[in-house]
């Protein structure tokens, strides 16, 4: 065991893996000498040479129809989106080839391709710096999407990302790169939890708290809160956006009876729709309220000074958990615009 | 020394400024530069070429009448350009992989595809037949211009592996004018990446003509670049297997990339559901019947009496063989099983859509039980 920011856990995660294994590779805009914007790549460049840390030209399609050409000779490139807001040109790419073509080949071409993106808000950043994308990949069959919470999640699921032949959307939060934690390297990856499993965060009894990626903390932070006020609140960290974990989900709703999501990214259409819809089908019958959700208004990321009023925060969701359990709460007796 | 520079080249319409080594009327041109690159083309290989063409055409010929009598969804035809397609194709060698085009019969055939790769698609049966690795020539793309990247990521990987083999995309004129197209040759130039462009500059994007696209020779936009290039006539099969040998002993020999635009014309539709009388006229399909690139050989090798009757009545069979299987093929086509389109959308298990195959699994099981008199469900 050893103390590691997840910055510095992604970056063990990407030498051990491009070590134990001559076909991984990084490629992406600023990440060889520089170490990447975010330094997660540094020292890679010094390591394993130009051919296997792939400064790439500023242009975020290219790298990934490129990053298509190297998978389909073999490859398993890992590439850097170097901010969530800058996948777009990557989209059509991402969507029509990294996505279909072990469908369309059938079988035959593999697409073993990790996709990082540093990803979401809470760090005072310009305008598409800021951006919780995840929906977008989430409703595209043939990717996997995971989102990390913490620094062992985030070496242990990189290395599990890397490792699998099919492509993964590698969702790393911005506001926990500097966050220390308990990492062991020496994981025997075979023997660690699948990145498809869901971890049960915190045990709780009354309401269950569904979240990943940095509002993991946030939730965590409400829960510790909530148990002040007897409340007793289940945080299960997704990890695995998808698929989703129902059966460790699904198991958390019949015990509690109570749902609350909550996410960065905006409502409409988001991942804590198909939660919700999901658990529904599933535990109707357990429910004794409407689930409800805790996200990002459905606005473009709003200017820094703005954005703690657009993330979802512990009062936000102490709030929500108020009204699964019908107590007072801010809806309460307000006449709100159905 | 000049800081500005000018387009020098009035629009990509001068048909006749390319480098051709066979006249339309199938004289033999001599030219310096592409000469030596097909020293080894005697009469027989000549032969080879226009078998190879004929072949092609016939393929293509049986494809749009399956499509004409409801066989298959759509049909991209070919018809014109054969030259292109196999004359390029006859370049590689067959460790060499290629990333085709929807339209890239020729290329296809060449390659190795066999009769059933020609429909299965076009029919709706599969999205693809052969395994890429069989033939190193990737799934047709059908997203324009998308496969230039993967081609130039192909060939970074050659180089990281350090053998001498090439890659390839063939593109048509309207791709020129997509993203992928340009980051594919900044990717291409900056890594000198053994990697050949081959743009098919067949006239037409559906009904845009070329000059909607490029105001300048698609050809020219290469060397800003930093990529060389060549435009060659892509009616003349002679030109382009040339062009296409210097092409790819350049990329191979580790000088970076090249890109060749090959100009042409699309006899025929964009696709068997387009009507072309809306938005070309005759003349200029007539002006172009005129350029065919099968009866150039076919002049050519008459001229030197090496154009057997024998010959001719020999790929007229051959030909008709493959218009056969490719009919047998698309007829004797088997539709999957429902349950199969889960197949392979994912290389390992995934829970969710295990769920969901599970679920449809069921409900089709439930028909067999009502079909053995099961009962109502």
């Amino acid at each position: 065991m050893t103390q590691l920011t997840m910055a510095k856990s992604i970056n063990e995660g990407l030498r051990r893996a491009m070590a134990d294994d001559p076909k991984v590779l990084v490629m992406g805009e600023d990440i060889g000498k520089l170490g990447g914007v975010f330094r997660v790549t540094d020292g890679l460049l010094d390591q394993f040479g130009a051919q296997r840390v792939i400064d790439t030209p500023l242009a975020e399609s290219g790298i990934m129809g490129t990053a298509v050409g190297l998978a389909f000779r073999g490859f398993r490139p890992v590439v850097e989106i170097q901010f969530d807001g800058f996948v777009y040109p990557a989209f059509d790419q991402i969507v029509c080839q990294v996505a279909k073509l072990h469908y369309r080949t059938r079988g035959n071409v593999t697409m073993p391709i990790t996709i990082r993106i540093p990803w979401a808000g809470g760090v005072g950043a310009a305008e598409h710096h800021s951006e919780s994308p995840e929906a977008y990949f989430v409703h595209t069959s043939g990717l996997r999407v995971v989102a990390v919470s913490n620094p062992q999640d985030a070496y242990v699921m990189l290395r599990q990302a890397i490792a699998s032949n099919d492509p993964v959307v590698y969702f790393e939060p911005k506001r926990l790169y500097h966050q220390k934690g308990e990492v062991d390297l020496d994981v025997d990856l075979a023997d660690a939890p699948p990145m498809g499993l869901a971890r049960i965060a915190r045990e709780g009894s009354d309401v269950t708290l569904l979240t990943y990626g940095a509002q993991v903390s946030t939730a965590m932070d409400a829960a510790i809160a909530a148990e002040d006020d007897g409340v007793s609140i289940e945080v299960i960290d997704l990890r695995s956006i998808s698929p989703v974990d129902y059966r460790t989900v699904a198991a958390s709703v019949r015990k509690t009876g109570r749902v609350v999501v909550t996410h960065e990214a905006a409502r409409e259409a988001g991942v804590g729709a198909e939660l919700i819809a999901s658990v529904t089908e599933q535990c109707f019958h357990y429910l004794e309220a409407p689930p409800v959700r805790v996200t990002g208004h459905d606005i473009p990321y709003p200017p820094a000074k703005l954005e703690k009023f657009h993330l979802p925060d512990l009062d936000r969701i102490l709030d929500a958990v108020d009204r699964v359990l019908d107590r007072p709460n801010s809806l309460t007796g307000a006449e709100v615009p159905s | 020394m000049m800081h500005t520079l000018s387009p020098t080249a009035e629009p990509a319409t001068d048909i006749d400024d390319v480098a051709r080594l066979v006249s339309p009327e199938g004289e033999r041109i001599a030219d310096r530069e592409l000469d030596p690159w097909v020293a080894d083309i005697d009469a027989e290989a000549l032969r080879g070429l226009y078998r190879d063409m004929t072949l092609v055409r016939r393929i293509d010929t049986e494809g749009v009448a399956l499509q004409r009598q409801g066989q298959l969804g759509l049909w991209a035809p070919c018809q014109g350009q054969e030259a292109t397609q196999v004359g390029t194709a006859r370049a590689f060698r067959s460790d060499d992989f290629v990333f085709p085009s929807y339209r890239e019969i020729g290329v296809n055939f060449v390659r190795g595809a066999v009769a059933s790769d020609f429909v299965l698609a076009w029919r709706g049966e599969a999205h693809s037949t052969y395994n890429p690795y069989d033939i190193n020539t990737a799934t047709p793309q059908i997203i324009i211009g998308a496969q230039s990247l993967h081609a130039v990521g192909y060939a970074m990987g050659i180089q990281i592996d350090g053998t001498d083999q090439v890659a390839a995309a063939y593109f048509g004129d309207g791709a020129t004018s997509q993203g992928d197209v340009n980051e594919a040759m900044v990717f291409a130039s900056s890594f000198r990446a053994p990697v050949v462009f081959v743009c098919t500059n067949n006239q037409w994007a559906i009904s845009e003509p070329v000059t909607v696209q490029a105001k300048f020779p698609i050809a020219g936009r290469a060397p800003g670049f930093g990529i060389p290039s060549l435009r060659v006539d892509g009616n003349d099969v002679l030109a382009c297997l040339a062009a296409m040998r210097w092409a790819v002993d350049h990329a191979r020999t580790g000088n970076g990339p090249v890109f060749i635009e090959a100009v042409t014309y699309r006899m025929g539709p964009h696709t068997t559901s387009d009507d072309p009388t809306r938005y070309r006229d005759k003349d200029e399909v007539e002006r172009w019947r005129r350029r065919d690139p099968l009866t150039r050989v076919e002049a050519l090798l008459r001229s030197r009496g090496e154009f057997a009757e024998e010959f001719e009545r020999d790929v007229a069979a051959e030909a008709d063989r493959w218009g056969a299987d490719v009919r047998s093929a698309c007829l004797s086509a088997r539709t999957k099983q429902p349950i199969e389109v889960f197949d392979h959308v994912y290389d390992e298990p995934h829970v969710g859509l295990d769920v969901q195959r599970a679920h449809f699994a069921a409900y089709l099981d439930g028909f067999a039980d009502a079909a053995a008199g099961g009962g109502a469900r």
